[in-house]
């Protein structure tokens, strides 16, 4: 098994409660289904939105955000994959490609040469 | 750990309850804010972390949090509640003001307020329909238009006049004035009826939606039953009215198809909410005071009690309807009245009776006066005139809910 990291980026929440409690049940299944089949390493972690950006030799420091909003990386997950077209199959369950999201999904380098 | 149904728009409606309270009516838009960031927060949090122990708790804090944030940050440029103000506006006072805000009781009294603020008389009962579903059942505009089967700008119309109307009252209505509370408690009762009948008799074709109305009604009635202000014997009868006819809800729309009285299957009847509503009636019964809603519990539970529909007991049905008039006489009254008569003593009857109605006039747009009058033709063997009374309201079925019906009544005639 190789490992994946899968970013997600976007994705609207919608203005409803209704609408926030049925994503975040299929987050929920989707996350369990992934687990059951041993494809999770590590959940992740959630990241806020905002932040800062250390720049250059001077690093110069400037506020945050870096991007449109549809562009910040909201999370990351680490992922067990056969390899990038099975993890990126896997990506596809992802709720966020509902909601005008995306997942980015990127091998993570091996350390042997 | 799973998330119980609807929590979060429950949970929407308590936060924008209190939160209000906090920041002042004025500040309505800034309350939805705040609870729309907390469930942003959970979203994101949770996704990674699994749900908390305590998802309501988990909310709520954050929500409360965020309230201090906001007070702390805006309390020059804003005024909150005025009467908060001196606590909010000291560091002394602040979080422990806000953390009372926050306590079990003061959310239950919060959305008793809220409900007594949205039937204010200047709004329509409409509008006052409308702002309770959003703003303390958490249903977005295109829940709501979903649910009314109604378009989306008219629905966004009504809601957004009404909350100018609601911030524009500077404050909220004090629910621990006897007097008020007495005298605002039927326009309250009357919204949370209205909203009932949304679900049972309204247009959307959607199961899951009648019933998500119904229940709303039924959880918000209950909170009234909550306060001793609220517990009146109408109050009783109103929620014993609800229950007695939610607990036929799943015989009567099936598939998202009407099913005729006659044809319900009475097993599919919810034995839990029944048994509720015969409880709830009991407990109406405790004073001198008849309304119409201990008539319209009575003659629900005259339904719901009967075991087969031959055993219905059209009697006493009539003799509710009887008394009915007397209190709320209305065309549909005295026709729901003449079909329980027809019921009794026949078509023939039936008929007379739709005949002496006064300003029956009123009925020729309503589908089905059209539909009673085509069931008495249909029981007199005169089925070309069933026919044309049923092509009579299909010409008037304002949704395919019925409309569907009429077409499979007017079948029933060849």
């Amino acid at each position: 098994m190789n490992e994946f990291v899968f970013l997600y980026r976007g994705g609207e929440t919608g203005r409803s409660p209704e609408r926030a409690q049925q994503m975040m049940q299929k987050w929920m299944a989707w996350f369990k289904d992934l687990a059951e089949k041993g494809h999770v390493k590590d959940r992740g972690q959630p990241l806020e939105r905002t932040g800062k950006l250390v720049n250059g030799t001077r690093k110069t420091v400037t506020d945050g955000p870096f991007a449109e909003a549809k562009d910040v990386v909201g999370g990351f997950t680490l992922i067990l994959a056969k390899d990038l077209d099975e993890a990126a199959d896997l990506s596809k369950g992802c709720p966020i490609l509902e909601v005008d999201g995306q997942v980015e999904v990127r091998p993570v380098m091996k350390l042997n040469m | 750990m799973e998330l119980s149904e609807h929590l979060f728009r429950h949970e929407a409606g308590r936060m924008v309850a209190t939160l209000t309270r906090i920041f002042g009516v004025h500040n309505l838009a800034l309350a939805e804010d705040v609870v729309q960031d907390a469930f942003c927060r959970a979203l994101e949090i949770w996704k990674f972390r699994g749900v908390p122990e305590n998802p309501s708790a988990w909310l709520m804090t954050t929500a409360k949090n965020r309230a201090l944030d906001v007070v702390r940050r805006e309390r020059t440029a804003r005024t909150f509640a005025p009467e908060l103000t001196r606590q909010l506006e000291s560091e002394w006072t602040l979080a422990h003001t806000v953390e009372e805000q926050f306590g079990a009781a003061a959310i239950k009294d919060d959305e008793l307020r809220m409900m007594f603020s949205c039937c204010s008389p200047r709004l329509s009962e409409e509008g006052q329909v409308a702002l309770i579903l959003h703003i303390l059942c958490g249903f977005s505009v295109d829940e709501i238009a979903g649910a009314f089967v109604s378009s989306h700008a008219a629905i966004e119309k009504r809601i957004t006049r009404s909350k100018k109307v609601l911030a524009d009252s500077k404050k909220l209505f004090d629910v621990s004035g006897c007097e008020d509370f007495s005298r605002r408690l039927p326009a309250v009762q009357r919204a949370l009826y209205l909203l009932f009948n949304e679900g049972y008799h309204g247009a959307s074709p959607e199961a899951a939606v009648r019933s998500e109305l119904c229940h709303e009604s039924i959880r918000l009635t209950s909170l009234l039953l909550q306060n001793p202000l609220g517990a009146k014997p109408s109050t009783y009868a109103l929620a014993a009215l609800m229950s007695l006819n939610a607990a036929r809800l799943p015989a009567r729309v099936v598939a998202g198809n009407l099913t005729a009285l006659a044809d319900q299957d009475r097993s599919q009847f919810d034995q839990r909410l029944a048994e509720q509503g015969q409880r709830l009636l009991e407990e109406a019964a405790s004073g001198p005071e008849l309304t119409d809603y201990h008539l319209e519990a009575a003659i629900a539970w005259a339904h719901t009690s009967a075991q087969r529909s031959e055993d219905t007991d059209w009697a006493t049905i009539v003799s509710l309807y009887d008394k009915l008039m007397a209190i709320r006489p209305s065309p549909i009254v005295a026709l729901n009245r003449a079909i329980a008569v027809a019921q009794r003593e026949g078509p023939q009857r039936g008929l007379e009776e739709i005949r002496a109605i006064q300003d029956v006039k009123r009925l020729e747009t309503y589908p089905f006066f059209h539909a009673a009058l085509g069931e008495f033709e249909i029981r007199r063997g005169h089925l070309q005139d069933a026919r044309h009374h049923f092509d009579a309201a299909l010409s008037l079925a304002r949704n395919p809910m019925e409309r569907n019906f009429f077409e499979q009544r007017i079948r029933s005639c060849k």
